[in-house]
């Protein structure tokens, strides 16, 4: 057992390319419509695969989605060198063939109401929403100009195009920037900064690199493109010039203490070890919580005290009975694999119940 | 895609487009707003709805040409499409009788202003609008404020129409004449800052709905945050009303100039 592993995932992705790229991809077979009408919320990862399986098993299904693009984090979150638009459109396309529709530009809860989708005889609908509201650290001058959240920032940059000169969006390029936070969307926010110009290209994570959420092959390939990774350093101030574009930031040096409820080791400030930073560009990736949005707008559904909806965990079905959800606004922040795990499953339970 | 159904210049920069939008027409309360874009290539701007006709299917945007953005969205004809117009958005104004009102704006401001002024009306208080602009071609709106308040004050600043003055003045007035228990301002920052200011020294409580840049509109980006009483908000869904006494007016002017280098 002393060879090399077999990089599954590679093989994977070669066939997937293959078929892509011949011209010849083939759509599945689809089944007569039993005439049953399913509703989805969001067209990101766990949305388009409950949608493909759905559509599979003779439903029809309507994706319903808040941006003016369908892919959700697909499309805003994950940058163009990790998972190229062109494919995830493929993916759309081919849903589309077999009979998906999708609706951009209308938010359920909002342009539509979980009555309406009632009154418009749809008979299950799987929310799937995803992670809303960015985390802030809420220290002082974190509001100033150039501090942005990732999200924001890689919606600029993948949604908006904004470093595309011919994108009415526009974007701050920086030359020293920070990113906060040691998870898969710090590295691609780092990453998407060190291709938008930035000289300096910061990690800033308070705790060591053995702690960091992101895998460990994104923090591989951005220390191949040049990121610097300042660990043990915890933002603590940030200082702008006279039209309030931040300038400097101040940072708490850690030392790793006792375990916390997480696991992992605590980290602890060192007294008296502060020192101050040129920054022109901060993102701020320390999290996100649910958005509210949906959830909020159906009553009678159960909502976690972290704003999560609360689903049984193996069908995925919440409190209201023709209710399913999945992926980030179920698990607060997660993958795109497992955000179309729960997809999947959902699908199957969904089939399950309305053959009853 | 949402097709333009009608546009009229209420003055050389500032246009009213009635666009249709049934299902956000049927949706839509005053104080919400939509998000829009023009082109493949656009920008997600915010703009706060004015008023819709649910039977025809259309909603009433005013939009003042002020960057590439809105000039874009300006320069569409009758029977152009918008590429997109989403919406609802934001909490709706909360409307109750509670006696006599005050609604203030400025510039393009009086537009979202207008649905919010009704809203009062209906709900059975005293509605005084005070309208202000800089000269007497940029008053907008006047006969649908009047047909919808008890009185009408207009203010400018040249005095070329109604009196001679800022928006302040006209509101001190009312407050000095008799008791006002609510003011709702809707204008540029500055405007509404300045209004915040003046009805704190009379303890009179008040309204600001806020404009600020927002790229999803939805709680992802927090481009749009403020300062809300020492705590961080998000105007595109905490909003966009807030009570102006608490809001951080010099904060939001600075994050509204982000980009001002690149526009």
């Amino acid at each position: 057992m002393k060879k090399q592993p077999v990089a599954i995932g590679y093989l994977e992705r070669f066939a997937a390319d293959y078929e892509r790229e011949s011209g010849n991809i083939s759509i599945p077979e689809i089944p007569v419509r039993n005439g049953i009408k399913i509703a989805v919320v969001g067209s990101g990862p766990a949305g388009l695969s409950f949608a493909g399986d759905m559509i599979k098993l003779g439903y029809s299904v309507t994706v319903f989605e808040a941006l003016h693009e369908i892919g959700g984090v697909l499309k805003y979150g994950i940058p163009e060198f990790r998972l190229p638009n062109a494919i995830v459109d493929v993916e759309i396309d081919n849903l589309r063939k077999m009979g998906v529709e999708f609706i951009p530009d209308c938010i359920i809860g909002k342009t539509l109401t979980y009555d309406d989708l009632h009154e418009m005889n749809f008979k299950g609908i799987f929310v799937a929403s995803g992670a809303g509201l960015p985390r802030f650290m809420n220290i002082p001058g974190e509001n100033l100009i150039g501090i942005m959240s990732s999200n924001e920032y890689l919606t600029r940059v993948n949604l908006m195009d904004a470093a595309n000169p011919e994108s009415d969006t526009p974007v701050i390029k920086g030359k020293n920037v920070a990113i906060i936070g040691g998870g898969n969307t710090a590295m691609d926010s780092v990453r998407t900064a060190r291709r938008l110009g930035a000289q300096r290209a910061m990690i800033i994570y308070r705790r060591s690199e053995e702690e960091m959420p992101a895998r460990i092959e994104e923090i591989k390939h951005a220390k191949e493109e040049g990121v610097e990774f300042l660990t043990l350093h915890n933002p603590i101030e940030y200082i702008g010039d006279e039209r309030g574009r931040v300038r400097q930031m101040r940072l708490q040096k850690m030392e790793l203490g006792e375990p916390d409820a997480s696991g992992r080791r605590s980290p602890v400030p060192i007294p008296n070890a502060i020192e101050t930073i040129d920054v022109d560009e901060v993102v701020v990736s320390v999290g996100v919580s649910p958005n509210p949005l949906v959830p909020n707008s159906i009553k009678g559904l159960q909502i976690s005290k972290w704003g999560t909806i609360v689903v049984n965990q193996e069908t995925m079905r919440s409190d209201l009975s023709d209710i399913y959800a999945g992926g980030d606004i179920v698990r607060g922040g997660a993958t795109v694999i497992l955000a179309m795990g729960d997809g999947r499953r959902a699908a199957a339970a969904m089939h399950e119940q309305l053959q009853k | 895609m949402n097709k333009i159904v009608s546009k009229e210049y209420f003055s050389e920069k500032v246009v009213k487009l009635v666009v249709e939008a049934p299902l956000i027409a049927r949706a839509r309360k005053a104080g919400h707003f939509v998000i829009v874009r023009v082109g493949e290539k656009g920008e997600r701007i915010p703009l706060t709805i004015a008023s819709a006709d649910t039977e025809k299917g259309t909603i009433t945007l005013v939009v003042q040409a002020v960057g590439r953005s809105s000039e874009k969205l300006c320069a569409l004809h009758v029977g152009d499409y918008i590429t997109d117009v989403v919406g609802p958005l934001g909490q709706a104004t909360h409307i109750d009788k509670i006696g006599t009102v005050v609604c203030c704006g400025g510039g393009v401001g009086v537009a979202p202003l207008l649905p919010i002024v009704e809203a009062f009306k209906k709900a059975g208080n005293r509605v005084i609008t005070v309208l202000a602009a800089r000269t007497k071609e940029l008053v907008i709106l006047e006969d649908e404020m009047k047909k919808n308040s008890d009185e009408v004050i207009i203010m400018t600043d040249d005095g070329s129409y109604g009196k001679k003055g800022l928006v302040t003045n006209g509101v001190e007035n009312v407050i000095n004449r008799e008791k006002v228990n609510l003011c709702v301002t809707i204008g540029p920052a500055i405007m509404m800052k300045f209004v915040s200011l003046l009805t704190k020294k009379y303890d009179v409580p008040t309204v600001a709905s806020l404009n600020t840049i927002m790229v999803d509109g939805t709680g992802m980006c927090g481009a749009c945050r403020i300062t809300v009483g020492g705590k961080t908000k998000f105007v595109c869904i905490d909003g966009p009303e807030f009570d102006a006494h608490q809001v951080d007016f010099d904060e939001m002017m600075m994050r509204l100039s982000s980009y001002k280098d690149v526009e």
